[in-house]
């Protein structure tokens, strides 16, 4: 988990806040658009976005695909044993004579499967959280905070590996590891923004007019936090996808299937680095990059659309000068 | 002093989780660590071992509260029990010898990040849409997204293996034993090179991002456009006005990654068979070692803790909004 994987690091220097100040990312207004129409708007008109949702929707036709792609069990010896890359084997073969390029069609299905519900799962559980707090305040709130706090500051990996090598074995116990170590990353940040919405006037006229707390909540306070629900999740799934990595690279995952960290612990239990064996190890790591660097770009999408002030000046603007606000054609204005 | 005093409240409630953390989870495994491990290491346990585990698992038939008061009591009077795979070695013992590793390689990969990276993105929003910073961010941020124990893995192949410029493994030359002694030193820095080049290429991204942003959100403020309108030096604006006043979320971020270096470390260590905490961590692991696995996991818990305490008081020095409140 690289410090750039990690959302509890991550969250917060993306927004570049402490700990206890309050977001200070604009909050959409409401339009007659719903805002989370405006944010896919956003994100379909924002280039970097764009290219980030088109290599994700490359890696997830692969691993639908990988039965019609590369029939067969990746798992069986298709040719002799450490082959550089050539025409029957494009990526090569491990030491053991397995097709490279068919583990790794098959290693995205569990990679990106497991990234997906962590990052479901975990968003989830930070936003409930997160609401909870912001909307009932007080005691619940410095409790919850006081969990939330503790669990960001446990060690994230050898939390990892103790509770992994203590629960039995399996894709489930690799789920709920990663969301008991990921969910307070998230939980913070969308706190803390839910505490700045719940304090705008509409939310106290809900109140006034008796509307009970789970669709306060639920109706008013989430779609006003779209967007950054939209990128904590994009963060937890990155750091799905990387420490489940990390914990199949030490073994300590869920060995019986194959994804892209059992690739890695493979090639290096086979020795792939000391016979040079490049095109083992080399995939499996470039996938989970690239996949990794997709969903970045499709947070710094995200980001810009929402906040305006990172949207990058046109040619070189001295610090000091304003910002210019460029007027945005209507229905996109935000 | 009430801040400091809450948040010592606040480690303290942590270490009290984690430590609880440790006492349940041997207990919420199907069947009994030590059971287990008997069956596992068939033959090769003695039965003295046997009950010396069962001492430091204090699993007996007393009540769960009992077992936890003794766990406790014993935990405070620094007895971690002895590990399985070094037995009759305490676990202290195991763990004195090598977190000093752990820092070493972890102090000094954050140390040139957090420089290079906060240096990098100081630069990079005072010239906004400059060279910097169209190139460095998209560049660090692809770096950012390898696993970081896959950079190791590529830079151990290509600098270790196939350029044989550095050692590939272990934090000093094997036959030597630790001294004070130049050459000794000038070993393990050899050594050191690429696992902290590793740690350092992927988490300089971060950094420079965080500082970025903060930098431009405090480039807009009214006292620059103030310090400007005064004539100051352009320079000094950067360093002791935006700069200055950016810096605290980074001295933040500084205090969560320590937790990064500490425990995060882990994989780079296996890697490169660091002789480091996370090393023997996963070691442990294998070998079933519950003993030595809890013991490591307090320690690095508690270095975690520790140093972000340390955090806390150095910020209420930089920030005199925390000590006014």
């Amino acid at each position: 988990m690289s410090l750039a994987q990690d959302p509890r690091a991550m969250a917060e220097m993306d927004l570049g806040i402490g700990p206890d100040e309050v977001l200070t990312t604009p909050v959409p207004q409401k339009t007659p658009k719903s805002p989370r129409s405006g944010l896919i708007h956003g994100l379909l008109s924002n280039s970097k976005s764009v290219a980030g949702l088109i290599i994700l929707a490359l890696f997830i036709a692969v691993a639908l695909l990988a039965p019609i792609i590369s029939p067969g069990d990746p798992m069986l010896i298709q040719g002799f044993g450490a082959e550089p890359p050539s025409a029957a084997h494009l990526f090569g073969t491990t030491a053991k004579g397995q097709d490279v390029l068919a583990l790794n069609l098959w290693g995205a299905r569990s990679s990106l499967f497991v990234g997906f519900i962590v990052g479901v799962a975990a968003t989830f559980v930070g936003l409930l959280v997160g609401l909870a707090s912001a909307y009932f305040g007080r005691g619940l709130d410095n409790l919850l905070s006081l969990v939330t706090n503790v669990f960001l500051l446990l060690p994230g990996l050898p939390l990892l590996v103790i509770l992994a090598a203590f629960l039995p074995q399996g894709m489930g116990t690799v789920i709920i590891v990663l969301v008991i170590t990921g969910w307070a990353g998230s939980a913070r940040v969308l706190r803390s923004q839910a505490l700045s919405i719940r304090g705008k006037d509409f939310v106290a006229a809900a109140q006034v007019t008796g509307e009970r707390g789970l669709r306060i909540m639920f109706r008013e306070i989430l779609p006003n936090m779209a967007s950054i629900v939209m990128s904590t999740f994009i963060a937890c799934v990155i750091f799905g996808i990387g420490a489940q990595a990390g914990l199949e690279f030490l073994g300590l995952g869920d060995m019986s299937t194959i994804s892209w960290g059992t690739n890695l612990y493979w090639a290096s239990n086979d020795g792939a680095l000391l016979t040079s064996a490049w095109w083992v190890f080399i995939p499996p790591g470039a996938a989970i990059a690239l996949v990794a660097f997709a969903l970045a770009l499709v947070n710094y999408g995200v980001d810009e659309t929402t906040n305006p002030r990172l949207r990058r000046p046109r040619g070189r603007v001295h610090a000091a000068a304003p910002t210019p606000v460029t007027a945005s054609p209507k229905g996109q204005d935000r | 002093m009430g801040f400091i005093l809450r948040r010592l409240g606040f480690y303290i409630a942590a270490f009290w989780v984690s430590i609880t953390l440790n006492f349940i989870l041997p207990r919420l495994m199907p069947g009994d660590p030590v059971s287990r491990m008997v069956a596992r290491l068939q033959g090769e346990i003695r039965p003295e071992q046997v009950d010396a585990l069962r001492r430091s698992f204090g699993l007996d038939d007393s009540p769960v509260l009992v077992q936890y008061w003794h766990y406790l009591a014993k935990l405070f009077s620094g007895d971690m029990g002895f590990s399985i795979s070094r037995f009759p070695t305490p676990v202290t013992t195991v763990i004195s010898g090598q977190i000093g590793w752990t820092l070493l390689l972890g102090f000094s990969a954050l140390i040139i990040a957090v420089i290079i990276g906060n240096t990098l993105g100081i630069l990079a929003a005072w010239r906004r849409g400059g060279f910097l910073d169209s190139v460095l961010p998209p560049i660090l941020v692809f770096l950012g997204s390898f696993p970081y124990f896959w950079l190791a893995m590529g830079l151990l192949w290509l600098f270790g293996i196939t350029l044989g410029w550095f050692p590939l493994r272990h934090a000093f030359e094997a036959g030597t034993s630790p001294q004070l002694s130049l050459a000794f030193i000038g070993d393990v820095a050899y050594h050191l090179v690429l696992p902290a080049t590793s740690i350092v290429l992927v988490s300089i991204g971060g950094w420079l991002l965080g500082m970025r942003n903060t930098m431009i959100a405090t480039n807009a403020e009214d006292y620059i456009v103030m310090a400007e309108a005064k004539g100051l030096r352009s320079n000094r604006i950067m360093l002791r006005y935006a700069a200055r006043n950016a810096m605290l979320p980074a001295v933040t971020a500084f205090g969560m990654s320590l937790g990064f270096i500490v425990g995060g470390a882990l994989l780079t260590e296996v890697v490169f068979a660091y002789p480091g905490v996370g090393y023997q961590l996963l070691q442990a692991v294998q070998a079933l070692d519950y003993p030595l696995m809890q013991g490591l996991f307090l320690t690095i818990t508690a270095a975690v803790l520790l140093a972000n305490f340390a955090v806390d008081i150095v910020y209420v020095r930089l920030d005199p909004r925390v000590r006014a409140n």
